[in-house]
């Protein structure tokens, strides 16, 4: 029977982290993450989690406790945001390399100086290349499912990575929303006791982590690489089974809607990606043909199905973070899939920085500034005045 | 207790990568035979992260885990904590790291692992020195001396880690020297039998580093307890014990070498005796040195 | 041993991880076997742990890893170890 519990991201991703059993749980509060490990301590004080709390006085010593108690083949989970993921940086290199499932959520947000605590994806769209698996969820519910999807994705011998869920600042994680709950059977049925690919035993005494000459590190890079790929595969098996065993979907490197006859696909990610399907239905009923593409996997990133999709739609990209120098992370990633292999045209908007809402009336502004053929190549929306 | 009675027993083996003369392996081999099979050991940046020999090879064996440099106690945190879980209580977990991953980069882990009441030991096995990285100046590193990154001499006294460890207040701390391997052995025995943060710093004469010859290791080390450049001594219960040596300089029982007797026979402090000697430097280092065992006699005798 | 599979940073215990570091040595210990007390200083504070202690706490040298550092023959009190330099044509 599912239950229904009504509660921010938060509280909603503690219950996640607790059904998911962990032996281990290492964190530091950071704002807008606070309310995500204070969940955890209160499950811990009422007896539902029953693995250590460790209370780190750090990100990085979070991170370090989740890596050293993963080594020894426990589960274990942490959260932060922001600026302690940034601190977290080397120790997210260091979980990857080491291939333990360490699983987080990150709170997505502004970045400092100034001080800000409002919803911004540069934090984690600057980890992208740790090795890491990264979902953007768009709801509560979601954030519930890929938590659970997470540690079985992460935890698979083919796979063997560590998993970030990442989500709006408050948009989600301060915002009650109507979530089903399975029940504890249930979750564990789906999700079974981790086997460790490799874990520190007093009876097999091995070193890990020493010196290592550059063809054999270039092997271990090429092999997170190749689990990332696996990954894509499993990320699609996951979500059907979760689908058939819960009846809930929320797409799985992408989540479709309304793209099969479109002439312009939308792609974005995380709250964005939830307000873009009120775009897009407001859009249809003015008679442009238009779906949406919500990016759920960053990395692995969804290279082919989204040069797939290019065939016959030309894409609209919103990202809420800019590479400086650059453009929006996003919007690059989206061309390099395409290179070569497609016609299609693609469009970029910066967006909602530092916390600026994005509305699904600012979504279809964008999507017809394209549609008028008005649009630039990369914009800044709402401060070149689109 | 007589060498003797030391387990022959090996978890280090030989053929590693560390310098000849190395101070951290022969301090490595008592640890390893004071605590025995059972122990897990978390390494951050250090010279043992090098000493362990390159993969797919290692020369230690029990389960070692390389850690980032600042990271050991918090690391240790976590694998503690992994192991209790799964019932492997009867597991020893060792955190092995520097001066600079403990003095410096890693205190802040270090100490949130101590107020936590993480049940491990922490060994620091100090140098005085960034040794691996090519010899450049910790917190732990003496006032005058030469590194490459105090060209003219060290302008700053080294910290007092023993008090700040005292400060958290764990069941068990100590100070040992590898020249005194019995003393250090029943230190490490001492502290695997006891619940709660341990933390057992060592002092660990370096050859490259301080610039002697490498079979004057354990002379060095011998040279720094009889001259107060270190001490030995346990702190238990919020009480501090010197041992041996350090206990009869406590009491005055026997006088002090002169500092001058073990600096001058190290290269890093050679700026102090070529072209001309430097009396009045070393006699600040001399007076400090009495200055901190007056501070000694005051608060433990 | 076991062997993982995964292909991250695991190493399995060797005596000789970085070889046989015999060939570092430029003076060579040498144990006067008559002169020995069995004190065994020399096997504690043996950096390489190739000072072999035998069961009757008698002393042989492992020269295939021995680094010739010399502490051996400097902490013995009897002089029962010298330092020979090695020979050029070995």
């Amino acid at each position: 029977m599912n239950n229904i519990m009504i509660d921010t991201g938060n509280y909603i991703a503690a219950k996640a982290a607790v059904m998911a059993q962990p032996e281990v749980v290492a964190a530091y509060p950071i704002t807008p993450q606070t309310t995500l490990v204070e969940g955890i301590a209160n499950y811990h004080e009422t007896g539902e989690f029953k693995g250590e709390y460790i209370c780190v006085e750090s990100e990085h010593s979070a991170m370090a406790a989740c890596i050293g108690a993963s080594a020894t083949g426990v589960r274990t989970f942490t959260g932060t945001s922001s600026h302690g993921l940034l601190l977290m940086h080397e120790m997210l290199h260091w979980a990857a390399l080491a291939r333990l499932p360490v699983i987080m959520c990150n709170i997505n947000r502004v970045v400092g100086p100034g001080w800000n605590i409002w919803a911004d994806e540069n934090d984690s769209i600057s980890q992208r290349d740790t090795g890491w698996i990264q979902f953007y969820c768009s709801s509560n519910q979601e954030i519930f499912d890929t938590i659970i999807q997470s540690f079985k994705l992460g935890e698979d011998k083919k796979v063997s990575l560590p998993v970030m869920i990442n989500y709006n600042a408050f948009i989600l994680s301060h915002t009650s929303m109507p979530v089903y709950i399975p029940n504890q059977k249930e979750v564990d049925d789906f999700l079974p006791k981790r086997k460790p690919v490799w874990n520190l035993d007093v009876n097999n005494p091995i070193t890990f982590g020493n010196m290592i000459l550059p063809p054999e590190y270039e092997r271990v890079r090429k092999e997170m690489q190749d689990s990332q790929e696996n990954a894509k595969k499993l990320i699609k098996d996951i979500s059907k089974e979760w689908k058939n065993k819960f009846g809930r979907y929320h797409g799985d490197l992408l989540e479709y809607y309304k793209c099969e006859d479109s002439d312009y696909i939308l792609l974005s990610m995380g709250a964005i990606g939830a307000e873009s399907k009120v775009a897009i239905n407001n859009l249809r009923k003015k008679g442009i043909k238009i779906g949406l593409a919500r990016v759920r996997t960053f990395r692995p990133f969804p290279k082919e199905e989204i040069l797939k999709i290019s065939k016959n739609s030309d894409l609209i990209i919103i990202d809420r973070n800019i590479s400086i120098g650059m453009e929006g992370a996003l919007f690059s990633e989206v061309k390099a899939s395409l290179f070569g292999k497609s016609d299609s045209k693609v469009y970029g908007f910066i967006a909602g920085l530092g916390g600026k809402d994005v509305t699904f009336q600012d979504i279809e502004k964008m999507c017809e500034k394209v549609i008028n053929g008005k649009a630039n190549n990369m914009e800044w929306y709402g401060i070149e005045g689109v | 207790m007589a060498i003797k009675e030391i387990p022959t027993e090996e978890c280090y083996m030989p053929g590693s990568a560390a310098c000849p003369g190395c101070p951290a392996t022969m301090a490595l081999r008592i640890v390893f035979k004071a605590i025995g099979k059972k122990m897990m050991m978390i390494v951050p940046a250090c010279c043992t992260a090098v000493i362990e020999s390159m993969h797919p090879n290692t020369s230690f064996n029990i389960p070692t885990m390389n850690i980032a440099f600042e990271a050991a106690a918090a690391g240790a945190s976590g694998v503690e904590a992994g192991l209790r879980k799964q019932g492997k209580d009867d597991i020893t977990v060792v955190a092995w790291a520097g001066d600079g991953g403990t003095y410096d980069i890693g205190i802040q882990a270090l100490s949130g692992a101590l107020e936590r009441n993480t049940n491990f030991i922490y060994i620091c096995y100090n140098n005085q020195i960034y040794s691996n990285t090519g010899i450049q100046r910790s917190g732990a590193t003496p006032y005058a001396a030469w590194t490459t990154t105090t060209v003219g001499g060290k302008t700053e006294y080294r910290k007092e880690m023993g008090e700040i460890i005292q400060a958290h207040h764990i069941p068990y701390a100590a100070q040992a020297c590898i020249s005194y391997p019995e003393d250090l052995y029943k230190k490490i025995r001492k502290a695997k039998q006891m619940k709660g943060p341990k933390y057992i710093e060592i002092m660990a004469p370096c050859p490259p580093g301080w610039r002697f010859g490498m079979e004057r290791t354990v002379e060095m080390g011998t040279l720094s307890v009889e001259t107060g450049a270190w001490a030995l001594y346990e702190f238990e219960n919020d009480e501090i014990k010197f041992n041996g040596i350090s206990k009869l300089l406590l009491e005055e029982k026997i006088k002090p070498k002169p500092i001058e007797d073990w600096i001058k026979l190290q290269g890093r402090f050679r700026h102090l005796f070529i072209p001309k000697k430097d009396v009045k430097k070393l006699q600040e280092i001399q007076d400090h040195t009495n200055q901190i065992w007056e501070r000694y006699r005051k608060c433990y005798l | 041993m076991k062997k993982y599979k995964v292909k991250t940073t695991i190493s399995y215990p060797k005596k000789g991880a970085t070889g046989k570091t015999g060939n570092w040595r430029v003076f060579r210990p040498i144990l006067d076997k008559e002169k020995c007390v069995k004190c065994l200083r020399c096997w504690i504070f043996c950096p390489e742990a190739t000072v072999i202690r035998n069961k009757d706490n008698s002393i042989d040298i492992d020269y295939d890893y021995c680094k010739g550092c010399g502490i051996c023959a400097n902490v013995c009190k009897i002089k029962a170890i010298t330092m020979k330099r090695e020979s050029m044509d070995k």
